[in-house]
């Protein structure tokens, strides 16, 4: 692997790791809304078209149905389409195409058929974007057998996950945090790169509680910890990365050390990935815990306009507060 | 007013591509002019300014950060208008994210339209007027047109447990429009709806404001079908295409569809209209279009703008002259500038409405959940909430 790295925002690692895919494999072909000429709504696909020609970067009409149901059979038939719906809001047309169908083909046809695809979406808030631009909604697409479902929270992952994705041999959901697409940079290895799925990554190492969250809202995690960290609390930040399949091994060790945990997500409280952590939790170190697992999440609530998104999406000081209640029970 | 036409027939079997027209792009007849009275045409012209200038008020709103992404529709006026005037107060409205004159016409207030963009819950639909909220999901309000104008057929839909509370009435011949977009009619809700429109003979009219992109993609690559209203014929019900920077040839067109709604004679009820357009600024303020399109093609588009048009029409024939156009322009310049007044003066919502109206009884969840917002607004005030 090179040694080179280029310094990049997340949006522009995301063009990166599909420009390297599409060098890779010429079967890498990139399909959806405004991804050709304009180069994407957030410029996720800009250059691709001119580099790689209007037969591998195709600008499909609105139809995401239509954009998902052509990628699985694309991908049965030998490419690796990597699709982009333009906002997770607007993934509901083709949600039968990816449960009904892209989860399943493998299994319907007993793995005659496979169904290779990246479905790439920005997702979650706090751009002060309009309606149905906001969406958090992984928590659906975890539940469906037969997908994967990442989410990165740094450049460097973004192009590392990416291409794993790419090269995985099943469906994966890959959802990226526009509210982090160009709001930091860090170094990304030039060439080729990946971060395997399935793995999570310690962002900070800590002793008192373990906060489990990833996206966008890994950062005010961070940020939390090191506030709280003042205050004597040591917390152990996992970014989760692949939210299926979950990297229970590290979810668990961490809790083994703490005993106390926290779960941030901007999705919906109810039926959020927060009370499957919590489940694993009970299932696998149940004589661990010490306190109940506090989940800090957005409200059960559809996502506000953007005049009350920043009450609805857990900030610094919710997320302090929830710690803090995970360390001080009882 | 009658159609004027003399019977639909004319205005309906023609082949899909054989646009209707009233005004060519000098403002000069090129066709039956509507059966409208000076006052009503006045009326269309004023309404086109007012969506004019509200547009532009808007664009720079958001360019000062006072107000969020906004759909800028300039262009776009005589389609609008043309067509929202025919309505009824009880006809429906069902409109795309794009079609500020429609709703406007049809009684959602200015400082309404303002205040959603704002990104403020209490704006976007109608508080007194049948206008649904704006749908941003693409095509998604056409199947339900066509569940509102069922409904209405059916007669179903007033009174206490009607889908809309207060001021439904029960008569059955309100019609249900649908306005949306030359992309729309690529997603399967287009197809779903307009078919069920013409299996079921409902009283709806489905607008298609062919603007020529859906945001970077040309109309060219979005169906290989030579026009819009083409489709139609898939689904058994009359398609035409009109002029619709013309707002006298929409108008028209627009009057004799929903006269066929209401009164279905022997033929289909629900019409698609194709009216051709072209959307001057950006798909959104966060687009660029300069990225995809020539300038060239805009200016060409320009020559064609229906408010010099209309504006030429009415001052040749004497309706409009020099002192009334004075007189409608400072009245619109006012209009705008007290709409933004009023929205600017709203107040931020509480927060806590945040948890209102997702159910009608709020659950003991949202309760809790609600309950745990005021304790940390109480604890930290607002700023431990805010990012700004």
């Amino acid at each position: 692997m090179s040694t080179d790295t280029r310094n990049l925002t997340l949006v522009q690692a995301v063009r990166d790791g599909l420009e390297i895919e599409m060098h890779r494999d010429e079967d890498v072909i990139v399909l959806g809304e405004d991804v050709g000429k304009n180069g994407g709504v957030f410029r996720a696909t800009e250059g691709l078209y001119e580099e790689f020609g209007k037969d591998r970067v195709i600008d499909t009409p609105l139809a995401e149905s239509g954009i998902i149901g052509t990628s699985i059979g694309m991908a049965a038939y030998g490419l690796r389409p990597v699709p982009e719906i333009q906002f997770m809001g607007f993934i509901y047309p083709a949600f039968d195409q990816i449960v009904s169908h892209a989860a399943r083909l493998r299994n319907r046809s007993r793995g005659r058929f496979t169904c290779p695809l990246v479905v790439r979406a920005p997702y979650g808030g706090g751009i002060r974007a309009p309606e149905h631009h906001s969406e958090s909604k992984e928590a659906f697409f975890v539940h469906e057998p037969g997908l994967k479902v990442v989410i990165p929270s740094t450049p460097a992952d973004t192009k590392g996950l990416l291409a794993s994705a790419i090269r995985d041999p099943d469906p994966v959901i890959f959802l990226e945090p526009k509210l982090i697409y160009r709001a930091f940079r860090e170094d990304v290895p030039a060439g080729d790169h990946t971060v395997p799925l399935g793995e999570a990554a310690v962002r900070r190492e800590g002793s008192d509680v373990s906060v489990y969250t990833w996206g966008a809202m890994t950062r005010p995690t961070v940020e939390a910890a090191e506030t709280l960290a003042d205050e004597g609390i040591d917390c152990e930040v996992i970014d989760l990365r692949t939210l299926s399949p979950l990297d229970r091994e590290t979810i668990v060790e961490s809790f083994e050390k703490t005993g106390r945990a926290a779960v941030v997500h901007e999705a919906p409280k109810t039926g959020g990935l927060g009370g499957e952590i919590t489940a694993i939790l009970q299932e696998e170190a149940l004589l661990y815990q010490e306190a109940p697992v506090k989940r800090i999440a957005g409200f059960d609530t559809p996502v506000p306009l953007y005049a009350l998104e920043d009450y609805y999406l857990p900030s610094s000081t919710r997320i302090e507060e929830g710690i803090r209640e995970a360390v001080e029970f009882p | 007013m009658t159609g004027g036409e003399g019977g639909h027939d004319a205005l309906f079997d023609r082949a899909p591509d054989d646009r209707v027209r009233v005004l060519d792009e000098s403002g000069a007849l090129v066709g039956t002019p509507p059966d409208m009275s000076d006052a009503e045409l006045v009326e269309i012209y004023r309404h086109m300014r007012l969506a004019r200038h509200f547009d532009e008020r808007a664009v720079t709103l958001q360019r000062q950060g006072r107000m969020g992404t906004y759909p800028p529709m300039a262009g776009q006026e005589a389609a609008q208008v043309g067509s929202a005037v025919v309505l009824d107060d009880e006809d429906w409205i069902v409109p795309s994210y794009r079609e500020h004159a429609a709703v406007h016409v049809h009684g959602l207030s200015l400082s309404e339209i303002l205040l959603y963009w704002m990104g403020h819950g209490a704006g976007g639909w109608g508080a007194d007027a049948n206008v649904f909220p704006a749908a941003v999901p693409i095509a998604t309000q056409i199947p339900h047109t066509t569940g509102l104008a069922m409904a209405s057929k059916l007669g179903g839909c007033g009174g206490e447990d009607g889908g809309v509370s207060g001021n439904r009435p029960q008569a059955g011949d309100a019609v249900a429009c649908a306005y949306f977009g030359d992309g729309a009619t690529s997603e399967g809700d287009f197809h779903e709806g307009l078919n069920m429109a013409g299996v079921f003979d409902v009283p709806a009219v489905f607008v298609c404001n062919n603007n020529g992109w859906a945001i970077s993609v040309p109309r060219e690559r979005q169906t290989a079908s030579p026009t819009l209203a083409g489709k139609a014929a898939a689904y058994g019900i009359d398609g035409v295409q009109v002029d619709g920077m013309d707002p006298l040839a929409t108008y028209r067109v627009m009057r004799a569809a929903v006269e066929k709604a209401r009164d279905p004679d022997e033929r289909p009820r629900p019409t698609l209209i194709e009216a051709v357009q072209y959307r001057f600024g950006a798909h959104t303020t966060a687009d660029d279009p300069t990225v995809y399109r020539d300038e060239s093609e805009v200016a060409a588009w320009r020559k064609r703008d229906p408010i010099p048009r209309l504006e030429r029409f009415l001052r040749e024939t004497g309706r409009l002259d020099d002192d009334r156009i004075d007189e409608i322009e400072a009245d619109v310049r006012a209009q705008v500038a007290a709409a933004i007044e009023r929205a600017e003066a709203t107040a931020r919502p509480d927060p806590e409405t945040l948890f209102d109206d997702v159910y009608a009884v709020r659950t003991a969840e949202l309760d809790r959940q609600r309950a745990t917002m005021r304790r940390l607004r109480d604890r930290y005030g607002d700023d431990a909430f805010l990012r700004d």
